[in-house]
């Protein structure tokens, strides 16, 4: 028989306001098993607690239930006091007697009916209560970072840095992601390549981290602190551990006409490719798409160029197990496909091009050695129409485009026109905006002296239509505030695509049973207070996976996920969540139904040997529940079709119990 | 009449226990009456010569039986219509028996007589005589009765939902399709009533439960190792009915149990000694979900993930489902 205290708490008024606190504690001291009740003005402060505490004390009460605010709220402060006075923590209940009821009633006849009967229904759980008692398990200290990109790299490095084993996937031949496909970056107009290069030669470098380059994850299983992954090592036709880099194969390979990926096919690469110089590892691969010794069993001049030996046309894909302690998600995004955006002339026209493609045409590695020119004639383009928000900030019902803002266009397109003036004085650059969102440090700094200083002219308006006519493409825009119709003959247009998660995120969420949202960005645990991890135990978020980000903020937060990753590799053990499911095994069938619906994969079968009541021995499958995956969601406990499966802490009878007791 | 004989059926097994394939076979004997057919073990050729049976009342669905049968040494011998194979296939997609202890020949199956509607023909039934088409009925009070062997059938026959089989090691005779049946012609029925109809309907029918336990225990998916009408911490062990409320109650909590599970055996109908049409309100489930999710038939391959215990990103949101059921009501 249960001793159950009630402590009733006015929150101030918020509770106070429109329930009858005395008489709900009144009313709730008679019920079955409660032999102490009371209320206090904040049960939460240190004199609050100090009434439960003693009368743990005094009563020697086996149970409380606090009437008070959402368990969200101070579940764990009245754990900790129950603790504090030596009863087990799983014996606390909290009544919501606050949001569910006091903020929503408006008189206090009915607010104090609702509050006694969720007491009631909170007495007659604790009744059936019982102590339970955490597990433990071990955790493996070494983390995984998917994707290689800035945000992927500086995480592995700052995990690495407190001593733990990194290894970073990625899925192209090199980690650098789009960074390395940039040229300046904003606002300090520094080259891409000169700051991240850097980074990228410390992850190799560095013995903690190792790096999967052309991989993919293909499982995950397990749980926080004992994820077992295996990763697909693509095979790409050349020995990684021979392979010196040289590039010989490279400029030798006669399949010149493949369409490069690095320039956004703006040039070509042969079949067998390094994708820029300071790629990482510096490892050549051979596209079988296009390898003519693959697909047609002629050719091997790359292997006969190879004075190392390095390539192997009968590499096979590999597959490598590893257990990690943590998974951080940094697969990052790509711009959307302008297929939708035909009033721009895209499809139509070389000159109509995006913002990542003029990234590449002003870098020194791109396909134009970095002079500025038009992709159709290789003419220097004397008027340059900038088109901001393509494809951000549509329309809910709009079929093509993304409702959100993609954050980066309005800075990388006022890098792009402020820089182009400065190369090229004699160009005109119209800008067609929205709004310019320059919030950030230094930013709105940055773009005004494009306008102030560098004459770019922002125009407010949006361009309907591009049309080629002969060389040139006609632009036809509204500037909204001279509140006229404009017609700009341009040499080249260029695009801010909006940017949405990498393809590869959506079946990743589904193996690490992490959460997305509509556009299939990474849902963090909590938007403020817990912005780098995910709400599955033990995956992290960095990057761009996670929402439109810029390099300075995806460092930031690569840095933070790091952090957590370290906070939770410095543990030996982590403590569970006790209220898991357990299965009864006498009832259990092994239909697997449980299993199906687990969305953890917490559990498994075993074929054990029972003693059966007629004496005989049989060996059946039962259903074992993995304590430290399981999260206590309760799907197994309503799926069973016998009823073998229980959640601890929410027990079928506990909850039919508070049913019951609000039906008296 | 059937198309399978008595005699082809002992041979194939008599064959089977020659060659050490089986040690046992799973059967039909005699009973009381000649419509009065029992399952039964066999092990040898003599047993099967002087008591197997088989024909228009050899209904039982064995595919439940298998699940004790397969705890014992060696290998059992099972003749399956196509109907039961769909509960075959059910029970290991539960890992409920082991495929390996089991040799399934498939056998074709013309509908199986309804008792119930036999004996309303005529009374003391003396023997059932199939002509294929029509069926005579020898009896000792109203003599010989001719009907159509059609009217004789139950509704699950009636009805016939596949006559090709999902599982089998060898089939006897040419397998068949899945049929597109009326089945449903009867939950629509009742989906168009009027909430007092409908309620006024299963109370004239659930009324009449003696909560004998008949359709669960013959039911295939009701294979748990202890049922929660047999579990006094269930709180709804088994009892007699003190009320009509109960009565409804138990009906419902089965039919919510093997939802998703039903493979729409009828076998729960067959043998409820009041006649209540139980198989609707399982028919009523499999018709829900095939509207909600897309077309599911439990048992049709082993493995498949039933709609209610998966989810896909076109499943619709739970409101769709409330507001349709307000429509229907």
């Amino acid at each position: 028989m249960q001793r159950i205290g009630v402590f009733v708490c006015h929150c101030g008024t918020n509770i106070a306001g429109t329930v009858d606190v005395a008489a709900v504690s009144e009313s709730l001291g008679k019920e079955q098993g409660v032999v102490f009740s009371t209320h206090y003005q904040y049960m939460c402060s240190q004199a609050g607690q100090d009434i439960i505490k003693n009368a743990i004390a005094e009563y020697k009460l086996t149970g409380i239930v606090v009437c008070s605010c959402s368990p969200r709220m101070h579940e764990t402060t009245f754990r900790k006091t129950a603790a504090a006075a030596g009863i087990n923590p799983y014996m606390v209940e909290i009544a919501n007697i606050r949001e569910q009821c006091s903020w929503v009633h408006k008189d206090t006849i009915s607010g104090t009916e609702k509050a006694i009967i969720l007491g009631k229904a909170a007495v007659a759980k604790v009744n059936l209560n019982a102590p339970l008692t955490p597990g433990e398990t071990p955790v493996t200290k070494r983390a995984l970072v998917i994707g290689g990109g800035i945000a992927g790299i500086q995480t592995a490095l700052d995990i690495a840095d407190a001593g733990f084993p990194v290894d970073i996937v990625e899925k192209k031949p090199t980690i650098g992601g789009k960074m390395a496909q940039l040229d300046k970056t904003f606002p300090t107009l520094d080259c891409a390549a000169c700051i991240l290069t850097p980074k990228m030669v410390d992850v190799a470098q560095n013995d903690k981290i190792r790096i999967f380059s052309y991989s993919e994850v293909t499982s995950v299983k397990g749980f926080v602190g004992n994820f077992d992954v295996t990763i697909k090592r693509k095979a790409r036709y050349v020995k990684e551990d021979v392979c010196t880099g040289c590039g010989a194969c490279t400029e030798k390979c006669p399949q010149k006409k493949v369409p490069n990926e690095f320039n956004l096919g703006m040039d070509n690469r042969r079949a067998i490719y390094i994708p820029f110089a300071q790629a990482v590892p510096k490892v050549a691969t051979i596209d079988p798409d296009y390898c003519m010794m693959l697909k047609t069993g002629k050719c091997g001049v790359c292997s006969k160029v190879c004075t190392a030996g390095a390539i192997d046309y009968k590499a096979k894909d590999e597959y490598v197990e590893e257990k990690y302690g943590a998974i951080v998600v940094a697969t990052g995004f790509n711009p959307i496909s302008m297929d939708k955006f035909d009033e721009f002339a895209y499809s139509q026209s070389k000159d109509v091009i995006t913002s990542l493609e003029f990234e590449r045409l002003t870098n020194a590695a791109g396909p134009t050695q970095g002079k500025l020119l038009r992709p159709s004639d290789g003419e220097h383009p004397h008027t340059i129409v900038f088109v901001q928000c393509v494809g951000s900030r549509c329309d809910s019902c709009s079929e093509k485009g993304k409702e959100y803002c993609s954050k980066i266009c309005c800075m990388y397109t006022a890098k792009h026109a402020m820089l182009t003036r400065d190369k090229y004085p004699d160009t005109d650059v119209y800008v067609f905006y929205i709004d310019v969102r320059t919030p950030g440090k230094n930013f709105d700094e940055f773009y005004r002296r494009a306008v102030e200083e560098y004459g770019v002219h922002y125009i407010k308006g949006m361009v309907g239509k591009v049309s080629p006519e002969g060389k040139k493409l006609m632009v036809q825009a509204s500037d909204l505030i001279a509140g006229k119709q404009l017609h700009i003959e341009a040499d080249l247009v260029v695009l801010a695509a909006a940017i949405e998660p990498d393809k590869s995120a959506r079946p990743l969420a589904t193996m690490l049973t992490a959460s997305m949202d509509t556009n299939d960005f990474f849902t963090e645990a909590h938007p403020k207070l817990r912005p780098v991890e995910s709400p599955t135990a033990g995956v992290f978020l960095s990057g761009a996976c996670q929402g439109p980000k810029d390099i300075p903020e995806t460092v930031s937060q690569a840095g933070a996920a790091a952090a957590k990753v370290i906070g939770l590799l410095c543990k030996d053990k982590l403590t569970g969540n006790p209220c898991v499911a357990h299965s009864d095994e006498m009832m259990c069938n092994g239909c697997s139904t449980c299993e199906k619906v687990c969305p953890y994969g917490a559990i498994t079968y075993v074929d054990k040997e029972f003693r059966m009541p007629d004496r005989t021995t049989r060996v059946r499958r039962v259903a074992q529940v993995n304590e430290a995956v399981c999260q206590g969601c309760g799907c197994c406990t309503v799926a069973c079709p016998s009823g073998a499966m229980d959640l601890k802490g929410f027990a079928g009878k506990q909850i039919m119990a508070e049913v019951d007791a609000i039906c008296r | 009449m059937q198309a399978v004989t008595r005699e082809i059926l002992i041979n194939k097994a008599a064959e089977l226990l020659g060659n050490g394939t089986v040690d046992r076979v799973f059967g039909w004997k005699k009973g009381e009456f000649s419509y009065d057919v029992t399952p039964a073990l066999f092990t040898t050729r003599e047993a099967m010569d002087a008591d197997f049976v088989f024909g228009d009342f050899c209904g039982a669905n064995f595919s439940k039986y298998l699940v004790a049968e397969t705890r014992k040494e060696g290998k059992v011998l099972v003749f399956l219509k196509p109907c039961d194979t769909y509960s075959f296939n059910q029970l290991l997609t539960e890992h409920r028996f082991d495929r390996e202890k089991v040799y399934v020949v498939g056998i074709p199956c013309s509908g199986m007589l309804d008792t119930v509607k036999i004996k309303a023909v005529a009374e003391g039934i003396a023997s059932v005589e199939d002509n294929g088409d029509r069926v005579t009925v020898h009896s000792l009070f109203d003599g010989d009765v001719t009907v159509s062997r059609n009217d004789m059938l139950p509704d699950r026959c009636k009805n016939c939902k596949s006559k090709k089989h999902v599982a089998y090691d060898e089939l006897i005779g040419e397998d068949g399709e899945v049929i597109d049946s009326g089945r449903f012609d009867e939950v629509e029925k009742l989906e168009k009533m009027t909430p007092d109809e409908r309620f006024a309907f299963w109370q004239n029918e659930l009324s009449r439960c003696i909560r004998c336990n008949a359709c669960r225990d013959v039911c295939p998916a009701c294979t748990c190792e202890k049922c929660v009408f047999d579990n006094p911490d269930s709180g709804v062990e088994n009892k007699a009915a003190a009320n009509s409320f109960e009565e409804k109650m138990f009906h419902i909590i089965r039919a919510f149990h093997v939802a998703g599970r039903c493979t729409d055996c009828g076998e729960c109908s067959r043998v409820c000694p009041q006649h209540i049409p139980l198989h609707l309100l399982n028919r009523k489930f499999i018709k829900d979900i095939n509207e909600f999710y897309g077309d599911y038939q439990a048992g049709a391959e082993v493995g498949s993930r039933a709609p209610l215990v998966n989810y896909t990103a076109d499943d619709p949101e739970p409101a769709e489902a409330v507001e349709r059921s307000h429509h229907d009501a």
